[in-house]
Parts: C-alpha cells; structure tokens; sequence
C-alpha cells in the first residue's frame, strides 16, 4: 500500500523506524498545547489604537469602514451604503440570530432575503466572526448561520463586526475559536470552512497591474459596531444559534 | 503534463532573449516584485526573526513527517475527509479520475495548483472526457492559448495586454467581435462572467494547498482572486492536491509561515483569502461540499530526506527566488523548460526529473546569491544548485570542453607558482590591450561577452599577489 510505501521511505531517510512511543507523545503535546511563536510588536498596543490599526489595514487593502454605534443603526447604513454605490436595494442576509434580530421596519423598500448566495445576487450582509487588526483580516467560521457563499457570489459583500470581537493578531483568533466553538462532526473547534479575508478579491494576473473584483465581491464595505461596553454578547448568540441548528448538541461550557 | 525542454535550456534561453514580448514583460519584474517585496518587508521589524522561525518549523516537521503526516490524516477522517496516499504521479492521476467518474463528473473546476502541472491532471481527465476547467485568471488564459506557466505564483507572467485581447477575441467567439477592451477591467470582467457560469455547472473541484495541518486535519489554500473559494465551496466534490512536505504541525505554526508567504510573493501583509477546508459540509450547514478528499502525493520527495536536498522541502512556493533572480529575469519561466521555474526549480527539477535532462538549470546561475538572502525559509539555493553540478561532473554529465578546462585549472591551481606566472602574463597582456582606456571595446576570445558590455582593464602595477608581497617585503 503507498501509505506504507511512503512513510517507510520517509523513515529510511531518517534512518529510523516508527517513532518510539515517547517521542511520539512529545509531538503530540506540541499539537496539544500548540505553542506561539514570535508575534509581532505592531498589533501589542492599547485597545483603541488595536481598532484604529484594524480599520487603517483594511482601508490600506481597498476595503471600507463605517463605524456605528449599535446594531439598530445598520439598516440606515445598508440603505444609504446601497444608495451612494448606486447599487439596487437588494440584500441577501445571513441567516445569523443578530442579523435577524434588527428592526428592519424603518426601511421598508429595502428587500431582504435570508439565505445562502446564488447566481444573481448582487449584495450580501454576512455576520464577521472576529476581525485581526495586524493585518486588517476578517475571520468567517463557516456554520449553519454564516455561509461561506456569502463571502464569494456578489459583487458587493456588507460585512456586520463587532468593535468587541477585534482582536491584535491572528493567535489570539486561535484560542478564541479553540475556547468558543464546538465541531459537531468532529468534536473539535475547527469549521468546515474557514475564510481568512482581507480586503475586496482582486488579481493582478495582467500585466502585474491590480484590478479590483476578479471572481470575489469587487466592494468590501464592514459595518463596524462600537459595543465594547458588551464585549461577550456576540459569542453568546452565537451558541444559541448552534444548538438550534443541532438539536441535541449540548453547548459546550463556557460558550 | 508540461512537456520537458530542460535539456534545451540553452536553446530555450537564446530564444527567450530574442523575445522581444518576453523581454517587454519581463522588464516588470523589477518594479512590480521587487519594490513590493521590499516594502512589505520593511512594514516587519521582525521579518528577519520571522524567517528563522519559518525555518525551524519546516526542519522541525520534516524531522518527523511521517507522524504529522499521520496526525494530519486521521484528522481528515475525523471530519468526513478521504485521504489518498500515492507514491507516484501515475497513481494520484488515477485517484483523481476514478473520483471524478465515481461523482459522474463532466466538468471540473480547478484552482491554481503547481503539483497539478505536476501530476498533468488536465491531459489525463481530458483524454477520459472530462473537461478541466482552469479558474485563476491566469491559468485560465494559459489554458486557452495552451500554454504552461511561466511562474510559480503569476502563471502568465510572460503575456502582454494586446495577447490576452487577441486570446479572449479567438476563443470568445459568441461576443461581438468588434468589441473594445479600454482597460485591463474590461478584460478581467469578460473572464469573470464567461467563468462564473463554469463555477457554476462545476461536478468536482480540485485545488492545490499551501499548508495542511497535522492538528486540525485542515489543507490551507492562499489566493486572491477567490477563485479557489469558489472551487472547493460550489461543487459536491472537492478534491485537494497535496505533496507530503506541505503538512505543518499547528495553526501558529501556519500562521507564522503566512505571515511570511504574502510578503514574500506579491509584497501583501495578507493574501486576500486564506481559506482553511476542513472535511464535509456539516449537518444544517447551506453550503459546502458533500464529498472532500486530499490526494497526499510523494512523487520523488521522500527520497531527499536524509540527502543534501532536504532543505529544498522547506519551499512554501513563494517564488521570492525567481523574481529576484537575474537569469528568470533574462529569460523567463519558459526555458526552464518543466514546471518549477527559477533558482527553486534548478534545484527541484533534477531531484524530480533527473540530473541529467536537468543538469543545466542548476548551471544556469551566477551564484549571486540574492535568492537565498530572500527566500523566507532560507534555503541554501546556490549551495544546493552547486551539489547538483558536483554531481553533474561525478556522473561524467558535463561536457567535454568544461571537463578538460577545469582540469587545466585544477594543474595550475594546485601548482601555486604555475598559477602565478600565468595570471601574471594574462593580466600583462589583458593592460597592454586595454592600454590608456581604462577598459575593453574588444577581447580576443571574448567577443560574445564584450559584444554587449565593457571590462574594466586591469590597472598598472601587477597582481593582487604580487603587489601584496611586495607590500611585505617593504613592510607595510
């Protein structure tokens, strides 16, 4: 069998055989306690400057930010975000609890559908997990409530983030997502799908020069909430949204 | 599967000079990956700390790769993943048809994958009627005028602007025809609409990876056009390629390598997708695929374990070397004449290929060395490129010529005084030439190289050793 053919091979090249039962347990606990490596100095400052980093990274990558002060002010900003891109009033939603738990009666024209993206669709509203401010990046885990397509089919992607769930750089990401979610297939925390996104897609395949929008939404525009007085909210909606999805999976402590 | 030229390399090369398209894009290298490489770079105090880190990790897992590549794979099945072992190109072909035909496939998308060029993948599905369909704007119009890459991370690299308008018009023939393309836009949006209804009727997608992951089971693909999303999420079926050397024990330890790779490429801080698949499409989830398999290839890397070559496994396919180096920068991807283009592909292509149809690439070097002052994971590329020509001339692959003269060499070299009379009378000769003008417009011998620069004559007053004892002797 090639599994065996490959993995002696690699073995006669180290000049062992199978590795002992010990050293084996070391690798192991390196995976188990994943150590951190060198983390950069530019995202180890104080809490304002972090989302002030973040929101600099993302506008240096073409995207867009609008800061608002709570999720009752997003249909104002989708509507009027829409208008000024002279895009349609349109908007395919995320099936995500806090999306769903706006008042959106105040803009009646806007048309909403909650779903995952199809052919066609022009705008989305997807619900960011966590925002990296050393680089500017958005995390979507993707799960019942955050479908990955969202993230893909339109040309225009609204993104809805929580000032709270901005974190320094991507490790702390890692424990979060290590603390807070739980795999229903695997036990483990880790998604199906993860998106890392920083930025509006884009190529720079002719003639080296970018252009904005290759196969990926062209506008990135977040919708950036100043909640850090509620910073663990987001995560307990989150749970909830799970545990509905999957009956029978019991929260996992501390969601 | 790339046809091999390698051993024309210099055939190849003496055409790419001639080039003048080639050499029209090539005159981009400069401005576009150097000065975005140096710039990002210089945003990272650390970046130096970094690329020791990236190599400790690389060394610490390839010490142990065949427990991480253990860890990683039951991490797979965990998650409703298939993984495929295969020693060979032959067998992971295979694998790949026999998965597409299980899922009644037509079409496949793909991703840009190097060890899909590799493998061939295209030709073999095509030759059992399936249709391969290339999805990274650059691969796509490869595909169309039927050409290989010509660089490991901007395929079409070698194109002009007036060959992807002439490609799109011949192979886009239900558009008008007197269409206008006024900016580069107009190009890619052609691409993005005729593609996305490819994406779209897709059966199977196939994608490469830039790192699987021992602790989560997960394979790692980095692009920016989002192509590669598009591919591994739409279909039923995903399919990832993977060689053996890309499994990394961690998510930090992924993390530190990525935070190398984008900088080291195109100059970004971040690629925009960096998308970690893990498994199938869970229960209650509305997108995803049903089926996901890692074809886990070898093809050739188990053997440099243990050999001088192991350190070449580190490469996380940045392509730093190449855009930094002065022979890609005269001739291009192309006359390399297989898959891995550049210093990194001088050395892998004879590990891969053999020594000898590969045996110029690593002579085609000026040992400058900015390829390894560059490369993220510092891989001795010029010492590894100079174990391939000792071998080379082990195995009597060198020819005649350079044999007999590096032996007239080696005579005067071990014969000190020999050697100093000799390059006594060169240099007497090479001032009485260049006599008064300071350097040479003509050279006995020597025209191919002074046809298009000048040497420095050497100044009066004899050589570095003879002045260096006369010095002694007067005791400075």
């Amino acid at each position: 069998m090639s599994k065996d053919a490959i993995l002696g091979a690699i073995r006669r090249g180290l000049k062992r055989g199978p590795l002992p039962a010990d050293q084996a347990a070391m690798l192991n606990g390196r995976i188990a306690s994943h150590p951190r490596h060198l983390i950069p100095a530019r995202s180890r400052i104080p809490r304002a400057e972090q989302i002030a980093l973040f929101i600099k990274n993302v506008e240096k990558e073409f995207g867009t930010v609008q800061r608002i002060p709570d999720l009752a002010g997003v249909p104002e900003a989708v509507t009027d975000y829409l208008a000024a891109q002279n895009l349609p009033a349109r908007i395919v939603m995320a099936p995500h609890p806090e999306l769903e738990s706006i008042d959106w009666t105040a803009r009646p024209l806007l048309a909403r559908e909650t779903r995952r993206a199809q052919e066609g669709d022009l705008v989305s509203l997807q619900h960011a997990w966590a925002g990296v401010a050393e680089t500017g990046t958005l995390f979507f885990p993707s799960d019942p409530v955050r479908p990955a397509t969202l993230n893909l089919l339109p040309e225009t992607e609204i993104v809805l983030l929580r000032a709270s769930a901005i974190v320094g750089a991507y490790e702390e990401a890692w424990d979060r997502l290590r603390a807070e979610r739980k795999d229903p297939m695997t036990g483990g925390w880790m998604p199906r799908n993860l998106m890392l996104v920083t930025g509006p897609s884009r190529s720079a395949d002719i003639e080296q020069t970018l252009e904005l929008g290759a196969h990926g939404p062209r506008r990135l525009h977040i919708l950036l909430v100043e909640d850090e007085a509620a910073p663990r909210e987001m995560s307990r909606a989150e749970a909830r949204a799970q545990a509905t999805a999957q009956p029978g999976t019991p929260a996992a402590p501390g969601d | 599967m790339v046809h091999l030229t390698s051993p024309a390399f210099k055939e190849n090369a003496a055409r790419a000079l001639a080039d003048p398209g080639l050499q029209k894009a090539l005159a981009r290298t400069k401005p576009q990956f150097h000065g975005k490489r140096a710039k990002a770079v210089a945003g990272l105090p650390e970046f130096e700390q970094l690329r020791n880190i990236g190599r400790d990790i690389k060394n610490h897992t390839l010490a142990n790769l065949d427990h991480y590549l253990e860890v990683y794979a039951a991490n797979v099945e965990k998650a409703g993943g298939v993984v495929h072992w295969c020693s060979t190109a032959d067998e992971a072909r295979a694998v790949v048809l026999e998965i597409c035909r299980q899922a009644g496939a037509k079409t496949v998308t793909k991703g840009k994958s190097m060890i899909s060029e590799e493998l061939g993948i295209n030709d073999h599905l095509e030759a059992h009627g399936i249709t391969p369909v290339e999805t990274d704007l650059g691969e796509y119009i490869l595909q169309l005028r039927k050409e290989p890459p010509s660089h490991i991370i901007g395929p079409a690299f070698h194109l002009n602007r007036e060959d992807w308008e002439q490609s799109f018009r011949e192979s886009h023939t239900d558009l008008d025809p007197k269409r206008v393309f006024t900016e580069r836009r107009d190009i890619l949006t052609e691409a993005r609409t005729k593609l996305r209804s490819r994406f779209l009727a897709a059966d199977v997608g196939i994608t490469g990876a830039n790192f699987l992951i021992a602790e989560t089971g997960s394979s790692v693909i980095v692009t920016n056009e989002g192509n590669g999303d598009l591919t591994q999420t739409l279909p039923k079926v995903h399919i990832a390629l993977a060689s053996i050397e890309k499994v990394v024990p961690t998510l930090e330890d992924a993390t530190s390598l990525l935070r190398l790779l984008a900088r080291s490429a195109t100059g970004q801080d971040f690629s925009v997708y960096t998308t970690f698949s893990t498994g199938i499409r869970r229960q209650g989830d509305l997108d995803g695929p049903e089926q996901y398999h890692v074809v886990l290839i070898d093809n050739g890397r188990s053997n440099m374990i243990g050999t001088d070559f192991q350190e070449m496994l580190r490469c996380i396919r940045c392509a730093a070397c190449m855009n930094h180096c002065p022979v890609y920068g005269a001739t291009g991807g192309h006359a390399y004449g297989w898959v891995y283009p550049g210093p990194m592909g001088s050395v892998l292509t004879p590990t891969l290929v053999g020594v000898d149809k590969a045996g110029h690439l690593p002579n085609a070097s000026t040992f400058c060395g900015r390829c390894e002052s560059v490369c993220p994971v510092k891989i001795p590329l010029p010492k590894l490129m100079r174990h391939w020509r000792e071998r080379e001339f082990e195995r009597h692959l060198t020819p005649g010529t350079i044999r007999t003269n590096l032996r007239l060499w080696a005579w005067f070299a071990k014969r000190p005084a020999a050697y100093r009379a000799v390059t006594r009378m060169g240099i007497g000769a090479l001032g009485l030439l260049g006599r008064g003008k300071g350097a040479f417009k003509w050279l006995p011998f020597a025209e191919g190289w002074t046809r298009g620069r000048d040497l420095p004559a050497p100044e009066p007053g004899g050589t570095f050793m003879a002045r260096y004892a006369k010095a002694r002797r007067q005791g400075r």
